[in-house]
């Protein structure tokens, strides 16, 4: 352990899994998802960087056309371009709300759902019965209902500050809604996005690691070991993805 | 009916650090013990792709699955309690090696005061000091007797460390040095160096250096890889029970560990256990698993919960303050902090370890004179670098927009550009505050929730403000261009995260009639159930709770082969 630590730890803990997972090239056939565990010869790597490939993840899992472009729209004007970089529509936010809503996150699957259901206090938390989906549904629905009854337009026919005093109305809770919170719709996007802005690539959202390039974060690193007693310096970002291809 | 196995010498319900440690002792020892785990087995090779903030941070990849099975809460017995649906306050641990696997492993001794509270206040302040609801008892063992266990905790767990200078004697020095030294943890000793505090590094379970244990157990140094607390290490170098205990358990071949086996009944004939009942969760066949002793190691709630479901011990009744089952549910009191934003410093914070950081103990405990305070107690004072992850790290100087244009400039300009001074305070026990079996909200077996009624007092407000004022005083002379800090405590809301450092419910004590067990955490009532965990504390320090739990799990081992060889109660 000892000397095998002084190794670069990138490479330690690459080998070190195959190793543990008892994937010898050239002894057990190898496939699938571990067989790309095994480093590839740098030729195939180039390759396979050269081609530039279409992203076949930004088409939608859930939502309607329409509610895609609401929430496009909106995101944009919580985290919008701006010189830093881009805003949530490049950074493909609405794609990733879309893909998770699709899973056990839109489903609250791993919440506990059961009956009965009481309004609580707000230290109690959510205590509604509407899932994620059903709650972007109505919340989607009632911010066009919003715009047509301030502005007689649709949510994104509107412009930038006219969108945003429609978004304040929802977050100050002053949108007449008895199904869901205004507040709890509007807090619970403006977190959504924020993971689409910054979790990993592989979810569709961060894209291009623009996200984390933005803030100098350098995303998915094996370790800090040498810079952690050092004065800051920017780390070139890395994603989950090239754990795969190492 | 269930099908009944042949009968074992211990059964151990839960396999976290408590479950663990006891399975490697009694194992060790010769004993054959079965270890019933609800979740699901782990090992090091499951976090290759462990480094997404999404998957564990805020999905609770890790953690207990609140469909199946969560709590109910109610800040007092005058509201209607209500399931805690989605996560917030605490995480729940679930399979082989509970929430050892993404815990931080700041690990930390509580105080010789801490121990003896109830009589030292008395001592130094009068028993006027102790408000009537305050339900503030010694813990039955002082710290000179449980030394020798942590000692043996840390030395398992291979812990990073250096000599407070506030604490309790030491019998030998921490098994490996401290983790190393980052700028903003350097600007933090400077600080309280010359405010003539008492600085010393954060004890670690992160390993500074590759180690081998005595079980002769070799672990790989810590990568500070910033994705550490609700993370697996990928390195095998946070000590967890996966990568300690669990396989000197398993070496032995005494030890059977069945995982997917929730526990729902232990099981009594007269003033005896005479094993548990179990549902395979993936058959859904209730098994019978007989055993001369039954270890509880369930965590705080299901400990209590299991108690109480199966009608052993006296349950905790507020009115009349008897019984002890469910008493004295304590937990943090973690907000008194101060932020600061930093205009034309940046900072590495994007690395770090969940157990690195600088800490003063000089308003921890009774280390400083509480006579014209209200309150008792006080916490530990840190600057931690546990790794800035970039959704959940998204401050701006407080009355700043949260989104929006100047809220992405804001939020992307201090991304690496803001450092927090914390305290982690004590909780003390109120009369009000306990544990007991929800009467309508059920888990996913149909068996009742267990219910918290619990919320913070003036004690708590007052320490939680007097502490943020400290962290706020180091923060200054650390030259931020602002400081944001706690004005209030408010209310205890279970949805913001705060720690898994619940406490109490099956709590240690000197006298059957004010503890439900004694200091080997052998159940008074019951001769052959030890219970083990945080359940056992009278009150919660201004510490993390882990080192005590381990040093407690070892003397309820060595309290456990007594019981074999003896029998009765140990004491
Ligand atoms: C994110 C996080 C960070 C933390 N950081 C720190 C820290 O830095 N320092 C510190 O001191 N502490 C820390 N803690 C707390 C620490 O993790 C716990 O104190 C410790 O792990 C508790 O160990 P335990 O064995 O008592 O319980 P657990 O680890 O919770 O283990 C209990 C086990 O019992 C199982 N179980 C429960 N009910 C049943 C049942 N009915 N049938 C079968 N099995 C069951 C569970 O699945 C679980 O595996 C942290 C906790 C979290 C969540
Ligand atoms: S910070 Fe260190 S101990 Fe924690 S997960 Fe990373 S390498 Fe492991």
């Amino acid at each position: 352990m000892a000397e095998q630590n002084k190794e670069n730890p990138e490479s330690l803990s690459r080998r070190k899994f195959i190793q543990n997972a008892g994937f010898t090239v050239g002894g057990l056939a190898v496939g699938g998802i571990i067989g790309s565990l095994i480093p590839k010869e740098k030729k195939t790597e180039t390759k396979v960087s050269q081609q530039k490939s279409e992203d076949f993840n930004q088409a939608l899992m859930y939502f309607t056309p329409e509610q895609y472009q609401v929430v496009d729209a909106a995101t944009e004007r919580i985290f919008p371009e701006d010189d830093h970089g881009p805003g949530a529509k490049a950074l493909g936010v609405a794609f990733f709300i879309d893909h998770q809503l699709s899973g056990n996150w839109g489903f609250n699957a791993r919440e506990y759902m059961q009956a009965p259901f009481f309004r609580g206090e707000k230290v109690q938390g959510y205590q509604g019965r509407l899932n994620r989906r059903d709650i972007f549904d109505i919340g989607i629905r009632e911010m066009q209902n919003h715009s047509q009854a301030v502005y007689k337009k649709d949510f994104t026919e509107l412009s930038g500050d006219e969108q945003d005093a429609v978004l304040k109305d929802f977050e100050a809770d002053k949108v007449d809604i008895t199904t869901i919170s205004p507040n709890g719709f509007f807090q619970m996007l403006r977190s959504v996005t924020l993971e689409g802005a910054y979790s990993d690539p592989l979810y569709g959202g961060n894209k291009n690691m623009d996200g984390w390039k933005m803030k100098n974060y350098p995303g998915s690193q094996m370790a800090y070991a040498d810079i952690i007693d050092k004065d800051f310096k920017v780390v070139k970002p890395q994603s989950l993805k090239s754990h795969m291809t190492h | 009916m269930a099908r009944k196995l042949p009968k074992v010498d211990v059964v151990i319900i839960g396999v976290g650090w408590a479950g663990g440690i006891i399975a490697s002792e009694l194992t060790k020892k010769g004993l054959k013990v079965v270890g019933l785990e609800r979740g699901k087995e782990r090992k090091t090779e499951d976090y290759f792709m462990v480094h997404d903030e999404l998957r564990y941070a805020l999905r609770y990849e890790l953690m207990q699955d609140l469909s199946k099975e969560t709590i109910t809460f109610r800040g007092n017995e005058k509201v209607r309690a209500l399931p805690m649906r989605q996560y917030g306050s605490f995480l729940l641990g679930d399979g082989l090696g509970g929430s050892g696997v993404h815990w931080n492993g700041q690990t930390f001794r509580f105080l010789p005061y801490d121990f003896e509270i109830y009589s030292k206040t008395v001592e130094r302040y009068g028993k006027n000091k102790i408000p009537a609801d305050m339900a503030l008892q010694d813990w039955g063992i002082k710290y000179d007797q449980l030394e020798p266990y942590y000692d043996r905790f840390e030395k398992l767990a291979g812990i990073s460390g250096e000599e407070n200078p506030l604490a309790g004697k030491r019998s030998d020095k921490y098994p490996t040095p401290p983790m190393k030294k980052s700028p903003a943890m350097e600007m933090f000793e400077k600080v309280t160096k010359q405010m003539k505090l008492h600085p010393y590094m954060m004890p670690s379970a992160n390993l500074s250096e590759s180690y081998k244990n005595p079980d002769g157990i070799q672990r790989a140094a810590c990568q500070y890889c910033g994705y550490c607390e609700r993370f697996g290490c990928e390195y095998g170098a946070k000590a967890d029970p996966v990568v300690t205990v669990i396989p000197v358990a398993n070496k032995t071949g005494n030890f059977e560990i069945r995982t997917h086996s929730n526990v729902r009944r232990i099981l009594k004939t007269g003033d005896k256990v005479t094993g548990v009942m179990y549902t395979d969760v993936t058959t859904g066949e209730d098994i019978e698993q007989p055993a001369d002793i039954v270890v509880l190691t369930s965590y705080v709630f299901n400990n209590i919960r299991l108690l109480l479901m199966s009608d052993v011990g006296k349950p905790y009744d507020p009115n009349t303050g008897t019984g002890v089952i469910g008493k004295n549910y304590a937990y943090q009191v973690i907000k008194g902090n101060a932020v600061g934003f930093f205009d034309d410093k940046e900072f590495n914070t994007f690395a770090g370890a969940g157990a690195l950081g600088m800490v003063v103990d000089d308003y921890n405990g009774d280390n400083f004179d509480h006579s014209n305070l209200n309150f008792i107690h006080g916490g530990m004072i840190s600057l931690s670098q546990t790794g800035l992850r970039p959704i959940q790290n998204n401050p701006v100087p407080g009355g700043k927009p949260t989104w929006g244009k100047e809220f992405k400039a804001n939020s992307v300009k201090y991304a690496n550009r803001f450092l927090s001074v914390a305290s982690q305070g004590s909780s003390m026990p109120f009369k009000r505050h306990y544990l007991d079996l929800d009467p309508s909200y059920k888990d996913a077996y149909g068996d009742p929730l267990i219910r918290i009624t619990f919320d913070f007092e003036e004690q708590d407000r007052q320490m939680a403000k007097f502490l943020a004022t400290k962290c706020t005083d180091i923060l200054k002379g650390m030259g931020p261009n602002h400081i944001d800090s706690m004005k209030d405590l408010g209310p205890y809301d279970i949805t913001t995260y705060q720690s898994t450092h619940n406490t109490g419910g099956v709590i240690m004590g000197a006298d059957p009639a004010t503890s439900a067990v004694n200091n080997y955490l052998q159940m008074w009532d019951v001769d052959n159930l030890f219970v083990v965990g945080a359940s056992a504390f009278p009150h919660n320090s201004g510490y993390n709770p882990t080192d005590t739990v381990g040093a407690l799990a070892y003397r309820a081992a060595e309290g456990i082969l007594k019981y074999r060889d003896q029998g009765g109660q140990v004491v």
